[in-house]
């Protein structure tokens, strides 16, 4: 039988390869993709807590989370195919007009 | 037995997670995404709530990575992935994913739960799928509210970010040369 740790360390280490495909990658598209893998891990995490706190708060929380990520990655994606019909690139140290 | 599908989820997934980042495709990259997604939503069922494995597998496999196929089809960045696909910058972010490392697997580890357990246990969650429903409706409508008027907000944003006519949506005051 699993424990909370081993859902949390799971989360954890999923959420760290977001964090570093965000930063690493130069691809936008790349980018959105680690997005969703931190939305996922934080997804797990409520979910373990949850079931193991015996509440049902998580799950309904990871309902609208679902949501608002799809919400997201449509607006994402769209302002992605606006960019790229303008400039032609989609490497994220390419597009950097609206630096201070 | 438990834990051994749950090694076998978590290994898949993290190691799926890992080729997300570091392969070159974005195809592939999304198909590695994919395989992700589902061991999630087996994680899922592991934690007793087969109604969020289902949603997983609609919304997340069935629309947003096709919509993600969809957008690396239409841009056609095949011919440009064979380039320098790291940043430039890629020593300071893995200092700063270490950091994040230690810090939250501290945090992770010094942490104590207080909280009492609540009154939804294991023969509570049998039928997890009518729990929340009923609680959809009745504790949380508000949120449920909001919510449904944020994907209104997100679909009619999509189409008009993307609308390509003249004189309006996202290409409307488009500098001649840049």
């Amino acid at each position: 039988m699993p424990t909370l740790y081993h859902f949390l360390i799971l989360s954890f280490i999923l959420f760290l390869i977001g964090v570093a495909g965000v930063l690493l990658r130069r691809n936008i598209i790349i980018v959105l993709m680690s997005l969703e893998l931190i939305f996922n891990s934080v997804n797990i995490s409520f979910a373990a807590f949850s079931y193991y706190l015996q509440t049902i708060t998580g799950t309904v929380f990871v309902v609208f989370n679902i949501t608002i990520a799809a919400a997201e990655v449509a607006i994402g994606l769209a302002i992605l195919v606006a960019v790229y019909r303008r400039r032609q690139t989609v490497y994220v140290d390419e597009l950097d007009e609206m630096r201070g | 037995m438990e834990l051994i599908f749950f090694y076998i989820f978590a290994i898949l997934a993290v190691s799926s997670a890992i080729a997300v980042i570091s392969i070159r495709n974005p195809v592939h990259s999304a198909f590695f995404l994919i395989i992700c997604l589902l061991q999630v939503a087996a994680i899922f069922i592991l934690l007793r709530a087969p109604f969020l494995a289902a949603v997983q597998v609609f919304i997340y496999v069935g629309a947003v990575m096709v919509l993600f196929l969809f957008v690396v089809l239409v841009l056609d960045i095949r011919k440009e992935t064979f380039k320098e696909h790291m940043h430039s910058q890629s020593v300071s972010a893995l200092v700063i994913v270490a950091a994040l490392f230690v810090i939250m697997g501290f945090l992770m580890f010094s942490g104590k739960l207080t909280v009492p357990p609540g009154i939804y246990n294991e023969a509570a969650l049998a039928r997890n799928t009518e729990v929340i429903g009923r609680l959809i409706y009745t504790k949380f409508v508000f949120p449920f509210e909001i919510v449904s008027l944020i994907l209104l907000i997100a679909l009619i944003g999509a189409v008009v970010l993307v609308m390509r006519e003249r004189g309006r949506g996202a290409d409307r005051n488009k500098p001649e040369d840049i």
